[in-house]
């Protein structure tokens, strides 16, 4: 793992004001920040590692943990909140066995809240990797989920 | 200077002050809750609100102007601040009767000061995260449920210890301080120093286990060579808190983790409370009479029988300047030089080398003027673990933008951060050090003036130097060319420039040629006499500068005066009233050697342990089992002391008066707090009973002070020391006479050396006496780490630093582990020509491939085993650092 690491930092020079694109760059390669890809490149930029990570825990955009195959996207801006958006959050948890923010355990899916992903007139939405899901209920839960797990 | 007036009073202040430091060099108190003297400023906590010319600002940042008008006091001040502890009140945990900063809480008492009231506390949102606390680390707890952001405890740890190992993390509520990976503190890169607990202004940092201190001492730190002045907490016969001294000139108020934690030790359960004897094979408890009696009676036996040579005595660098003193001055006036002490197995070479280029063999330059070096090159040394405060300065300098060069055969900490590594092999650093000074030359980078005006032999040291080849040298090292010739560069184009180093330079068969090529590094650029410059031997105990000093040396009186000298012979007989040898002693290798043959017939060791520290310790054992009469004076049953047939229980720094002299030559006291557990004794009080029953005269002390006065008045370096001059600061020696200030920088003006001036010596490489084979392919190195000190007499019975590193294990490059089929955790014989020891492997990137590495702090896998004894001629030091040995798994 060192070795893809190393090959993906080759390409920046090391400063300072690189370091949101080279965590950006590990993270497209390893699909998430593990612990010895933020020691690399606190190295490679020469700064603590602890750094690295409060700036990386900062964004919203950096994953810790190795992320599902599929990603699924529960909507709760305001339209998706008074439809009912948290039926879906829960439904989905009570399906998957995680809470928001985890990955299932057989690696499929990555569950995560999000605010609004601009589809509010079919209201709730769900969003699996780049498929849109609306006017959802709790119930209905299982079948997007099945389409993608079959 | 700038006139403002602060609440009506008219304040001066420099340009570029804060409001905050105007306010409080003027008496004014502005609470704050994020603002440390000796950290940046930060800005966080908004708890130093004042009005400024009309507006509010926080005082900890804003600079002061020509006719400001500052506010601390008015409403809307008043109200502002209040809101701002208010909420940082509503989100910390408020149990306050139970926590372990309670009416030592800088939130309670800015609290009170803003006047936070019941009324508020009992209607503000109690909502506390729901955290557990970390209690990972041995020696603290981290409570975030009490944090209040303040970034004291991030700020300390990136800018004074330099190491970085916590930061801020997540985002808005969720923010906390963390390491890497949100994980407990114990598995992150912190190094338990303490700098951050000691910060903390609420109990989010607290100390475990700590009793509150009935009264507080200054003193000076027993670890390192360092010499950081310490603050010992004391509650009734116990030592219970140590600080940093903050007004110290070595430390300011910083210590590292064995100085701040690992006093354990002191109060012991094991320590010996009553002298032993042993009868039938085993020890007995005996009274002092019976025991110092004994002792008398057989010193005094062989000598009358077999001549004072068959006596020798090992001194202590763990003891104080007046028990070394007294040591040699038992010992050389029983007739014998035979007194040596562990200096031998350190820097032997560095007194040997340094005072022949030089003419004094000590540290050139103090630890406060380091950190004005612009290039740093640090050779054998891994300073951050084994002097971490120095460490920290050499980080501080490095950040501000010092060039930084390692030359150590391991990726030690600080080769992450240098601008180059010379990932030497082990033994081969005279090579390196001559290809540098032939690229410097080459290059016509050294200081002519310098080399002209302050230098002599420099024609022969460059005609020498011509027949060296840049390849072959590097070839030697396995240093790339280039790396050698960027280095030389960085040394030499860079001023001032500083060295220092430590073991990895004098350990070695060639250890004395290997100071002497630094030395002449250091002439060429013209790197000595100022201020963060010089040849900077690190000094690995409290008091082996002293020790080396007082003359536990055996071909030196006190003060380096040879015993060969008729001149100083008269005038050291004339104190001490008898005849005294003129014959140089046997030196500390040299002794064992004696003792195994049986011209040695008694061996007295003060506060050492060379069963673990002496190379080929296997040996060593069968020659103190052999030894006719062994006498053994400690604060523990060590592993020598086992095989003694007296030991004499002494006390330890916390219970005695004294002084020590740390790496930079400064003479500090030491102060006793408590008294000796049962009826151990100092070793000053032992060895004045003992002469006494000797039947000399002359020892006759009423206590260290006395002792310093005879010391002042033999030792021409220290004619200007007295206790009464050592209560502030201490003193650098020389110091000539009593208006002598010190000398903290050596060879300013010029060299001690007859003449004058420093002396350039021709070397040539040679190799390490054993080199890899068939048989034994790999090249074994030994070292210390941050959390042990030594053979570990002292820090193995602190749970706590136990508990941080519990264990030797022998660290290899990983794919010398996997040629091996060994894996971590694995258990591994490692066997050289004169032992084999079994211990866990660590397969560790750092370690360059074909080489293994071990410490000598632990009994039960003891790197010594397998050392080897081969000489370095001029010095007698042992080649500790390099040996051949085979690698099998268990």
């Amino acid at each position: 793992m060192e070795e893809r690491i190393r090959t993906v930092l080759a390409s920046f020079e090391g400063k300072r004001n690189d370091l949101i694109p080279m965590l950006q760059a590990v993270q497209d390669e390893l699909g998430h920040l593990s612990d010895t890809a933020m020691k690399e490149i606190a190295s490679y930029v020469g700064m603590p590692e602890s750094k690295v990570y409060g700036v990386a825990t900062f964004y919203s955009q950096f994953y810790f943990e190795p992320r599902g195959e599929h990603e699924i996207k529960v909507c709760l801006g305001t339209a998706c909140h008074v439809t009912g958006g948290l039926q879906i959050v829960d439904a989905m948890e009570r399906e998957l066995g995680v809470k928001c923010g985890g990955t299932t355990c057989d690696q499929k899916f990555s569950l995560e809240r999000v605010n609004c992903v601009g589809a509010c007139a079919i209201a709730p939405v769900v969003m699996v990797d780049d498929d849109v899901y609306g006017r959802l209920e709790a119930k209905t839960v299982k079948e997007v989920l099945e389409k993608h797990a079959p | 200077m700038f006139s403002l007036t602060i609440n009506g009073i008219e304040v001066m202040a420099k340009e570029g002050m804060t409001v905050f430091e105007a306010a409080e060099k003027a008496g004014i108190y502005i609470p704050t809750l994020c603002h440390h003297e000796d950290l940046s400023t930060f800005g966080a906590c908004r708890v130093c609100m004042v009005e400024a010319d009309g507006s509010l600002v926080t005082a900890c940042r804003a600079p002061v102007e020509e006719g400001m008008v500052v506010r601390t006091d008015s409403p809307e001040v008043r109200q502002v601040r209040l809101s701002n502890v208010e909420l940082i009140l509503a989100n910390h945990n408020q149990d306050c009767q139970t926590c372990d900063k309670n009416n030592n809480c800088k939130l309670q008492e800015v609290s009170a000061f803003v006047g936070v009231t019941p009324e508020r506390m009992q209607s503000m949102r109690r909502f506390v995260k729901d955290e557990p606390v970390d209690d990972s680390n041995p020696f603290f707890y981290r409570d975030q449920t009490k944090c209040i952001m303040c970034g004291i405890c991030i700020r300390a740890c990136e800018e004074i210890n330099g190491v970085g190992a916590i930061d801020f993390a997540f985002r808005g509520y969720e923010t906390s301080v963390s390491v890497l990976g949100n994980k407990p503190i114990y598995d992150s890169r912190c190094e338990s120093c303490g700098e951050c607990v000691e910060r903390c202004p609420t109990g989010a940092l607290a100390v475990k286990d700590q009793s509150i201190a009935e009264r507080e001492v200054k003193s000076t730190c027993p670890y390192c060579g360092v010499g950081c002045g310490v603050t010992l907490g004391v509650r009734g016969e116990e030592v219970v808190s140590v600080r940093g001294t903050r007004d110290h000139p070595v430390n300011h108020g910083e210590l590292c983790v064995k100085g701040r934690y690992g006093f354990e030790f002191i109060n012991h359960p094991e320590r010996l409370t009553s002298p032993l004897v042993k009868k039938n094979g085993a020890f007995e408890e005996v009274s002092w009479d019976e025991a110092l009696d004994l002792v008398a009676d057989k010193l005094s036996g062989y000598r009358e029988q077999d001549g004072a040579d068959s006596l020798a005595g090992i001194s202590s660098a763990r003891c104080t300047n007046e028990e070394n003193y007294l040591f040699q001055k038992l010992f050389r006036m029983a007739g014998t030089n035979n007194v040596d002490h562990c200096a031998r197995l350190c820097h032997a070479p560095t007194v040997a080398g340094l005072a022949t280029a030089f003419g004094s063999g000590a540290m050139t330059n103090s630890i406060a003027d380091i950190e004005e070096a612009a290039a740093f090159f640090i050779i054998g040394s891994n300073t951050t673990e084994t002097h971490p405060v120095i460490g920290y300065r050499v980080r501080r300098a490095r950040k501000k933008g010092a060039a930084l060069i390692v030359a150590d055969p391991r990726s030690i900490p600080l080769a992450e951060q240098a601008d180059v590594h010379l990932q030497l092999l082990p033994g081969t650093n005279s090579a390196l050090l001559l290809a540098m000074a032939k690229v410097i030359v080459q290059e016509k980078l050294y200081d002519d003036a310098f080399v002209a005006d302050r230098c002599e032999e420099f024609d022969e040291y460059i005609e020498a130097l011509e027949s060296v080849c840049l390849d072959e040298l590097a070839d030697i090292t396995a240093v790339p060319k280039e790396k050698i010739i960027q280095a030389a560069r960085i040394y030499a184009e860079n001023t001032p420039s500083t060295i220092l180093y430590a073991m990895g330079i004098t350990q070695h068969s060639h250890g004395t040629d290997n100071v002497l090529a630094l030395a002449n590094l250091a002439m060429l650029t013209g790197n000595m006499g100022k201020r963060g410059g010089g040849v900077n031997p690190l000094r690995g105990q409290n008091n082996v500068q002293g020790a080396c000093d007082m003359g536990a040396l055996p071909n030196v009186f006190p003060g380096y005066q040879s015993v060969i000298s008729p001149e100083n012979r008269r005038k050291f007989e004339e104190a001490y009233g008898v005849e005294l040898s003129g014959e140089p002693g046997l030196t500390l290798t040299e002794m064992f050697k004696g003792a195994g043959t049986g011209d040695i017939k008694a061996l007295y060791v003060m506060g050492e342990n060379p069963a673990m520290s002496e190379a080929d310790t296997g040996e060593v054992k069968e020659i103190l089992e052999k030894t006719e009469f062994l006498v053994v004076q400690d604060l523990f049953l060590t592993e020598t002391a086992t095989y003694a047939d007296v030991v004499l229980p002494a006390a330890s720094f916390a219970e005695k008066d004294g002084t020590f002299v740390n790496t930079e030559r400064r003479i500090q006291r030491v102060r006793g707090v408590i008294n000796p557990p049962g009826e151990a004794r100092s070793d000053l009080e032992i060895l004045c009973d003992l002469a006494g029953r000797m039947g000399m005269s002359g020892f006759d002390f009423s206590g260290p002070e006395d002792v310093m006065e005879e010391i002042a008045s033999l030792v021409p370096n220290w004619a200007g020391v007295s206790y009464q001059r050592l209560n502030g600061d201490g003193l650098c020696w020389p110091c000539t006479d009593e208006a002598d200030p010190g000398t903290p920088i050596l060879y300013t003006e010029r060299f001690l050396r007859e003449g004058g001036r420093a002396k350039f010596s021709p070397i040539v490489y040679g190799p390490p006496q054993e080199t890899p084979d068939e048989n034994y392919p790999l090249i074994f190195t030994t070292g210390r780490v941050l959390y042990h000190f030594h053979t570990g007499t002292m820090t193995r019975r602190s749970r706590g630093l136990n508990a941080l590193h519990d264990r030797e294990r022998i660290l290899m490059n990983p794919v010398d582990a996997e040629n091996l089929g060994l894996n971590a955790g694995d258990t591994a014989r490692v066997i050289s020509r004169r032992g084999e020891v079994t211990v866990e492997v660590k397969p560790a990137p750092q370690i360059k491939e074909g080489t293994v590495f071990m410490t000598f702090h632990f009994a039960e896998a003891c790197a010594n085993v397998l050392t080897n004894t081969e000489l370095d001629p001029a010095s007698k030091i042992p080649e500790l650092k390099v040996c051949a040995v085979r690698v099998e798994p268990a």
